[in-house]
């Protein structure tokens, strides 16, 4: 803070045009010299920040979830883990839990239900008689079948129903997928 | 000492800057009022302090958080006490900041010139709030994994930019390690520069511009320093009366500053103590519902508010009218000009802080008045104790973490498993393993203490073995074990009934159970006599079932081993193996050669029916 240098203050009003211009220059040269000597940190910086947008997600294979003997024709969904290979960052994980799943078997039906809450991500739960689904949070509710059953739910749509698939006659197959939350159109997270 | 501090001086002036660190005067003398600021800086200052040195044991990753946090909070000496005050300071920093916001509101403090203060202060009411929800989530518990799932679902909503900015700041698609190091270096590297730099420019503005003096709507006085530098403040002298009570802020207002601390301190010691320390849950789980997940108190609020925007208008109500309020909150200085700017200001204020008030009441009166929500979170405080026990076993956590040791356990999993796949017939000690009615009326056995003294006692009392306890609600009902039961056994004579009593201890003492080991133990000579009984004519268990290779005609289950791990394996996977119903087994699934259950599942449900886990009072821990 103190400023008692010995040299005289600088003249900022007697200079002629010429020490202004050479003023000029070199107050314009320091911000381009500092600029360029920040661009690469923040060059490299930000590309490490937004790098996440570059990976997208592989289209999601079809996963094991367990046996027709396991869900009874009864209509009341039973849930299941999704057990699958996972790559978190710089680790493969085998065998991990990802997520969730709700079957439900009908006399002739098969529906799979991602558990994840279409209105902001929370775990859906079956009500207690069985008689539908009520997220916790903030009590979207969805019939037996998946949809908006109460015109007041905050959920913007029916539960994510999964494509599944029954291989080797009892083996059920469910393709495992998050989808974005608080929107009206099943998108994908990629 | 004396010459040595004159050279320091000399070097660096540092008598001049604490003179102007300390030497301002306040007009008006020093008031307890005037403590906010400073209680909140120091609660500030105690964040930086305990969160560094928690930062020394903390490692962001998702198979590491919950676990280094656990070390934290029940194995270091002292970190229960410090996490617990760097969680219950955070609280404190809240409240704190609105009790500021309250006093800068109604001392008109955010009027001319101190605009751009009033506006440094509610940035860094937003960094403060971007601080306690980052943090939220470095435990990697369950109620921060899923409270902080609700966040960031409620970023993607963000119109143009949400899906992408979601992405950035968890990382990828998934939660995982990136959301961590992401999060933990918001929380502190990120958040707290920003908050340094804005704290510093703040106080700097409140120095030039002094304390605000005056009434609600009353011209400020500036006197002091403070004015002098401003100068264009046209040096209005203070009233006479407020000079001669001039204050100062060493030692004066400090002392009331100090005192105030250390209440605030006293405060958080309080709930520290009271409370043993900050919570832990159990460790994030994707696989694993968690119905009690809510924000932190002072974002209940927020969380209240999301319930009354159905589909379609949640974007209005998470993101656009927050927007405006804070929006409008950010522009009093500018209605503080018009003639009832002020009014209108408190107005705002008050609507807000009792908006806010009301949210949050609701919030907790429908959690309280929820079964759901009562039965989640006392299932989640059972399984949070569960995981720091399992923990402590055994001498440290495996590299797979602390969830690897949950799913392992059969303590956790045989409760969720019975209450999905067996509370369909049958009970557990009445309810559905969790704790929970049976949606349906139970149809088979109750298996609280299955092959227990206890349970065969019941099995074989003619009152209790056709009720639904039992084979009440099975074929078995009408089969010969139950006329067994309620003809001969109703019969018995007393000798009989003393040889019932050896021969149940030793069928039940065929389970090796492990809570019934002292009773086996002791009662060695009778369980000797009824393993002889057993196949006498005198209780004619052989006529229908197996006991050591000795039987009439095996219509029941065979009675070696009964109950014992591996029958109780065995009788799960395939109740219809000629060795208990054969083709007389009334819909009790094949589980193991359907797979059904897999057998580490069919493993947990045995041991745990068994009661067959870790106990956290023993020593060592198998």
């Amino acid at each position: 803070m103190s400023s008692q240098a010995p040299h005289p203050p600088r003249e900022e009003t007697t200079g002629t045009s010429g020490q202004a211009r050479r003023g000029f220059l070199a107050g314009a040269g320091a911000i381009a010299a500092a600029g360029l000597a920040f661009l690469a940190p923040v060059w490299s910086g930000l590309r490490v920040v937004f790098d996440p947008l570059r990976r997208t997600a592989r289209d999601p294979a079809l996963v094991p979830v367990t046996r027709l003997a396991a869900v009874p024709a009864d209509g009341v969904p039973r849930k299941f883990r999704v057990v699958t290979d996972r790559v978190d960052a710089w680790n493969t994980q085998r065998n991990m839990p990802v997520g969730a799943v709700y079957l439900r078997r009908t006399e002739d039906s098969l529906q799979a239900f991602n558990v994840i809450c279409p209105h902001a991500g929370c775990f859906v739960n079956l009500a207690a008689d069985h008689s539908r689904f009520v997220c916790p949070c903030h009590k979207s509710s969805f019939d037996l079948e998946g949809a908006v059953d109460d015109p007041a739910s905050p959920s913007p749509r029916d539960m994510d129903e999964l494509e599944v698939e029954v291989r080797e006659g009892d083996e059920i197959w469910v393709r495992f997928q998050n989808f974005l939350p608080g929107r009206s159109d099943k998108t994908p997270v990629a | 000492m004396k010459s040595l501090l004159a050279w320091l001086d000399d070097r660096t002036g540092y008598r001049a800057m604490l003179r102007k660190a300390l030497v301002e005067s306040i007009p008006g003398g020093a008031k307890w009022r005037y403590v906010w600021g400073s209680t909140l800086t120091f609660a500030i200052a105690v964040q930086f302090v305990t969160g560094v040195i928690l930062w020394a044991a903390y490692s962001p990753n998702a198979q590491g958080a919950w676990e280094s946090v656990y070390y934290i909070e029940h194995v270091m000496a002292g970190g229960w006490m410090l996490r617990g005050i760097h969680h219950y300071m955070a609280h404190a920093t809240m409240i704190l900041l609105v009790l500021h916001l309250m006093q800068v509101v109604v001392a008109g403090a955010y009027k001319a010139p101190r605009e751009v203060n009033f506006w440094f202060g509610i940035v860094l009411l937003h960094i403060v709030l971007g601080l306690s929800l980052t943090g939220y989530l470095l435990p990697w518990d369950q109620k921060g994994y899923w409270a902080t799932k609700v966040a960031t679902s409620i970023a993607s909503i963000t119109p143009l930019v949400g899906p992408a900015m979601q992405k950035v700041l968890v990382g990828g698609a998934d939660y995982g390690h990136l959301t961590l190091t992401r999060f933990f270096a918001l929380h502190a590297g990120v958040l707290p520069g920003a908050l340094i730099a804005l704290i510093a420019g703040h106080v700097y503005l409140f120095r030039r511009h002094g304390v605000t003096t005056g009434g609600p709507g009353a011209q400020m006085a500036d006197t002091g320093p403070g004015a002098v530098l401003a100068g264009d403040e046209g040096g209005d002298p203070a009233p006479a009366a407020d000079a001669a009570r001039t204050g100062q802020f060493w030692p004066d207002q400090a002392l009331r500053d100090a005192v105030a601390c250390l209440a605030v301190t006293a405060a958080v010691l309080y709930l520290v103590i009271r409370t043993g320390g900050a919570p832990l849950g159990g460790p994030a789980d994707a696989a694993e519902p968690y119905a009690a997940a809510r924000p932190e108190w002072y974002f209940m609020f927020l969380f209240q508010w999301l319930k009354y925007f159905p589909a379609g208008t949640e974007v209005i109500g998470a993101i656009v009218i927050p927007g405006m309020v804070v929006t409008l909150i950010a522009l009093m200085p500018l209605a503080g000009r018009w003639r009832l700017g002020h009014r209108f200001n408190l107005g705002l204020t008050g609507g807000v802080l009792a908006g806010v008030a009301l949210l949050t009441w609701l919030a907790y009166a429908q959690d309280r008045a929820d079964p759901d929500f009562v039965f989640a979170q006392t299932n989640a405080e059972a399984e949070a104790e569960r995981a720091v026990e399992l923990a402590g076993a055994g001498g440290g956590i495996p590299a797979s973490g602390a969830l690897a040791l949950l799913r392992e356990d059969p303590l956790t999993q045989g409760p969720r498993l019975f209450a999905e796949r067996c509370a369909s017939c049958h009970t557990y000690d009445g309810h559905d393993g969790m704790g929970r009615p049976l949606p349906e009326p139970q149809t088979a056995a109750d298996l609280k203490r299955f092959a227990s003294r206890e349970w065969i006692e019941g099995l074989l009392d003619p009152e209790r073995i056709a009720t639904p306890e039992y084979f009440g609600g099975t074929d078995f009902a009408r089969g010969r074990m139950v006329r067994m039961v309620q003809s001969r056994v109703a019969g018995f004579t007393h000798e009989q009934q003393e040889d019932l009593a050896k021969v149940i201890k030793a069928v039940s003492a065929q389970a090796v159970l492990p809570y019934q080991a002292q009773a086996d133990e002791a009662d060695q000579a009778e369980i000797m006599e009824g393993t002889a009984l057993i196949s006498s004519a005198s209780v004619g268990c052989t006529e229908c079932h197996e006991f050591q290779d000795v039987v009439e005609q095996p219509l029941g289950p065979t009675l070696t081993g009964f109950g014992s791990e591996e029958w109780l394996t065995a009788f799960i996977r395939d109740a219809s193996h000629p060795r208990f119903y054969g083709d007389r087994n009334d819909r009790m699934p094949a589980f193991g050669p359907e797979e059904i259950l897999t057998d580490e599942e069919i493993r947990l449900l045995v041991d745990w029916l068994r009661e067959d886990w870790h106990r956290g009072g023993e020593e060592g821990g198998s």
